[in-house]
């Protein structure tokens, strides 16, 4: 496939990881960690961390929205939809298996008789809402800033055409204020527990707001930031930009993903983000806890189709499974690995936290594509004695 | 759910969309966040709309700058 299979390239990865460990100054160690479920995935699928040298270490941040979204907002669709029956709650298809609390996820509250429903995009809810009058269509949506237009967009639509049944769950959330809470947090700022040299920045999320919103972390924080697309090519071009500018002494914001992203972003997009939602005072994010001005609400003209002002619903914080390491994953501080029931009690199948879930959760990542790599090679001979 | 990959614009539909091909397989998406697309042009999709159009100069470039890390600056004549 064009723009595909060139930037999956076999021959040039091998070229660029002689090339990365050719710039990799052997005498220091480099932590960058991808911020985006999309690189996390791709990092782990094509094998990336293979190709590089021991000293440049990936970390894999909270970029997955699912992974970030916290339990008592599941709880929240799940209590609508199993206390009103005319309710039919819907969402994009990652969501159905979150753990929520009392054993439940959308998927066993939908055993139990709540109707909830998948969908592939925002237009499926509302054509949902459309073709279902007689009930009420709750749209459950998360995502970072590449799904928040699409959200606006059917808002927008529902405000158009008048249509009363239908409303959105808004849980929409913003890349740059959890990079900040993780710059903030006191594992990196009290150097040496989580050394971080830089960040690769996110793909579609910048094709939305662009390059632009990161200049603030390099000269703030003095960090580098690299924009890199999702091939497995993009990936490994970006950390070696990161390894240059570290070496150079350099803390900018460097495009790699050139092909789809602008200094600007989509500015059709942002203006009507703009028009539908505002921030919210402070948000919870699972494994960061509250972040202030980190997520969006409905704004007041939408408030017809606000679920949480028309059903009235309110948000319970529930804590995270004791023994589930999540959080300390998304901030970089630990590895799956690290987490007793990593692999064991806790699978793709049966999730125990919200990284196990989304295949670009960085559990289920390195569940699906890297955990025998740390399984150390044995190679029995097999006696053949008769 | 952030995965997704380019679409070539293969036919305008009405109400904003497009019929795009990936890799063979059809699928409609909405170009209501986009401008100015025609067909042939390739765009990014994500849970069926296209977020940006794809600049075919500029993947150009891209992949040339990974064909020269091939080359060794340590080992060109002007770093000598
Ligand atoms: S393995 Fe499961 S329980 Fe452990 S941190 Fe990952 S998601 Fe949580």
């Amino acid at each position: 496939m064009k723009y595909v299979d060139e930037f999956r390239d076999g021959e040039l990865a091998a070229t660029l990881a002689v090339a990365i460990a050719r710039e990799a100054d052997t005498g220091r160690d480099y932590a960058f960690m991808e911020f985006c479920g999309g690189h996390t995935h791709a990092i782990s699928r094509y094998g990336v961390t293979d190709l590089l040298p021991a000293n440049v270490r990936m970390i894999h941040g909270p970029g997955c929205p699912v992974c970030v979204l916290p339990v008592g907002r599941i709880d929240m669709a799940i209590g609508l939809a199993l206390a009103r029956p005319e309710v039919i709650i819907c969402t994009y298809g990652d969501c159905l298996r979150v753990p929520a609390s009392g054993g439940l996820s959308m998927l066993k509250a939908k055993a139990r008789g709540a109707d909830i429903r998948m969908v592939y995009s925002a237009a499926d809810a509302l054509a949902l809402a459309q073709a279902n009058l007689g009930r009420e269509v709750v749209f459950f949506a998360i995502g970072f800033e590449t799904t928040t237009p699409p959200t606006a967009l059917v808002l927008r639509a529902a405000r158009e055409q008048g249509l009363g049944n239908f409303s959105v769950i808004c849980n929409h959330v913003l890349t740059p204020s959890a990079i900040s809470s993780i710059l903030e947090s006191p594992e990196v700022r009290r150097l040496g527990t989580v050394p971080l040299d830089g960040f690769v920045g996110p793909a579609h999320v910048s094709t939305v707001i662009g390059s632009r919103p990161y200049e603030f972390f390099a000269e703030e924080y003095r960090k580098p930031v690299v924009i890199a697309g999702f091939e497995p090519l993009d990936v490994m071009q970006a950390i070696r930009m990161l390894i240059r500018q570290v070496n150079q002494g350099r803390a900018e914001v460097e495009n790699e993903f050139s092909r789809a992203v602008s200094r600007e972003g989509n500015l059709k997009a942002q203006a009507l983000v703009a028009e539908t939602f505002e921030l919210r005072r402070s948000f919870e994010w699972r494994g960061l806890r509250e972040v202030p001005y980190s997520a969006l609400r409905i704004r007041p003209p939408f408030a017809r189709w606000d679920a949480e002002t028309r059903f009235d619903l309110t948000y319970q914080p529930v804590p995270d499974n004791k023994a589930c390491e999540c959080g300390a994953i998304l901030r970089g501080v630990r590895r799956p690995t690290d987490c007793k029931l990593f692999g064991t009690v806790c699978t793709p199948e049966n999730p125990m936290g919200s990284c196990m879930v989304s295949s670009e959760g960085a559990c289920a990542a390195h569940y699906n594509y890297g955990r025998f790599r740390d399984v150390p090679l044995k190679v029995e001979t097999m006696e053949t004695s008769t | 759910m952030c995965l997704a990959i380019p679409a070539r614009v293969v036919a305008l539909l009405d109400d904003e969309n497009c019929t795009v091909d990936l890799g063979g397989v059809k699928k409609t998406v909405s170009l209501a966040l986009v401008e100015d697309v025609v067909v042939g042009d390739y765009v990014i999709v994500h849970v069926g709309y296209a977020l940006s159009r794809l600049d075919p100069e500029e993947a150009a470039r891209t992949l040339a700058l990974f064909a020269e890390a091939g080359i060794d600056p340590g080992s060109t004549p002007e770093a000598a």
